[in-house]
């Protein structure tokens, strides 16, 4: 390997000069191999071997000059999602725009199963029996409206908005809460108990 | 009783194969990773099933902790350099070369407009202290607000570069208004569209997009 065969150099003659001392050529690798892995360590340690990862977001078209367009979701497409504390989720069908007939809200989690992507599965199952019965049109589309309140988490947002591509629901708006929506949450957690 | 005796055995290794090895990883690591981008605070991102890749160049960065601190950064350097010289224009920040200098080398900046000639002053080991008691670059709801500075950041480096992306690295516990108020921020520059920052995690089965990923892998 690393060694040169240094033997057999002949040539000397006989019972004249004196040998010279053969020295081995052979290095003590060990300090080179240290220096290699400290090395690999540096570089384990201060670099990045993925890049991150996105997801992209589109929020609606909001001009502060141009009126707000009157809302088109129909409310047996809606459903509406309420992001609240305690990585707590508040959902409804329908926009709750009927402001006689109270929507029913139900409390549910982030996990599965039988967590906010059940809802949303069901929910688009609805939609396309819907669709199928001809009470809507194909054009028709699972339309989900989520707002988040103060008291919710980025990951929570993040989650939400994951759920939508897990699910593959095209149609979702992120929309500020209104003080109804507040409502309904402090009406439910009053019914549940919750503090 | 006779004696037994054992030839002697040389305790060397050749450790040439093990150099070999080591210098085989290590190149590997210098090519296939890049160095860290510097952070002033650690953000822990939720993670996602969005598989896009963040683009190389043309970024906005900007991170929000826990404690809902703002923290503003462009990636390229020369970018930088115009930003800075046209938010000391812009904002009247009395900056010098040096201190221009210093910010285009720099990372992430997390201070309010009053504060950033003295950040700027400061050593490498004194910012990395002021940076864990920073209180970020100052947000609004509105763009029009004196102190809404991220608007005025956002602005600035958009009209250097109106190809920038604009991202958001937020922490996963970071409270929904420290990021909305980004997001109308971004609202009032007609910036509608921009992306988060999220790790990878695994489609769960049975899905829509798990299924959706089945049906194109059996395509290609």
């Amino acid at each position: 390997m690393a060694e040169i065969d240094t033997s057999g150099g002949g040539g000397h003659k006989k019972g004249g000069v004196k040998k010279a001392k053969k020295l081995s050529t052979r290095v003590d690798l060990t300090p080179m191999v240290d220096l290699g892995f400290l090395l690999i360590t540096f570089f384990i340690f201060t670099t990045t071997m993925s890049k991150p990862k996105t997801m992209e977001i589109n929020m609606p078209f909001k001009d502060p000059s141009q009126p707000i367009p009157e809302s088109k979701v129909k409310e047996s497409t809606a459903l509406t999602i309420l992001l609240s504390k305690d990585h707590r989720v508040y959902y409804y069908e329908g926009i709750g725009s009927d402001a006689t007939k109270p929507p029913k809200v139900e409390v549910t989690y982030f996990k599965n199963p039988g967590g906010i992507r059940d809802v949303i599965i069901n929910k688009k199952k609805s939609v396309d029996a819907l669709v199928r019965s001809g009470t809507l049109t194909a054009k028709d589309k699972t339309t989900v409206l989520i707002k988040p309140d103060e008291n919710s988490t980025y990951e929570d947002f993040v989650n939400i908005i994951d759920e939508m591509s897990i699910n593959g629901i095209d149609v979702y708006a992120i929309v500020d809460i209104s003080p109804v929506d507040k409502d309904f949450i402090h009406l439910t957690e009053a019914a549940n108990g919750a503090k | 009783m006779p004696k037994l005796k054992l030839p002697r055995k040389s305790t060397h290794i050749d450790m040439t194969a093990m150099c070999d090895v080591a210098f085989l990883l290590l190149s590997f690591f210098m090519l296939a990773t890049k160095f860290k981008p510097d952070e002033p605070v650690v953000v822990v991102t939720p993670s996602s099933i969005s598989k896009t890749i963040l683009p190389d160049n043309d970024i906005m960065l900007i991170t929000v902790d826990t404690k809902g601190r703002v923290f503003f950064s462009i990636d390229n350097k020369n970018m930088r350099k115009s930003l800075i010289e046209d938010m000391n224009t812009y904002k009247n920040l009395g900056l010098n070369d040096a201190e221009k200098y210093k910010f285009a080398i720099g990372a992430s900046i997390g201070v309010p407009f009053k504060q950033l000639k003295s950040y700027l002053d400061a050593d490498e080991t004194q910012r990395a202290e002021f940076d864990k008691n920073a209180v970020g670059v100052p947000t609004d709801t509105s763009v029009n607000m004196e102190s809404n500075e991220l608007a005025a950041w956002i602005r600035t480096a958009r009209n250097n570069n109106p190809k920038l992306r604009v991202c958001i690295k937020a922490d996963g516990g970071a409270t929904y208004p420290s990021v909305q108020r980004i997001i109308t921020t971004l609202a009032g520059w007609k910036i509608f569209k921009f992306n988060l920052i999220t790790n990878l995690k695994a489609t769960p089965a049975g899905t829509a997009a798990f299924e959706a990923e089945k049906a194109t892998a059996k395509a290609e």
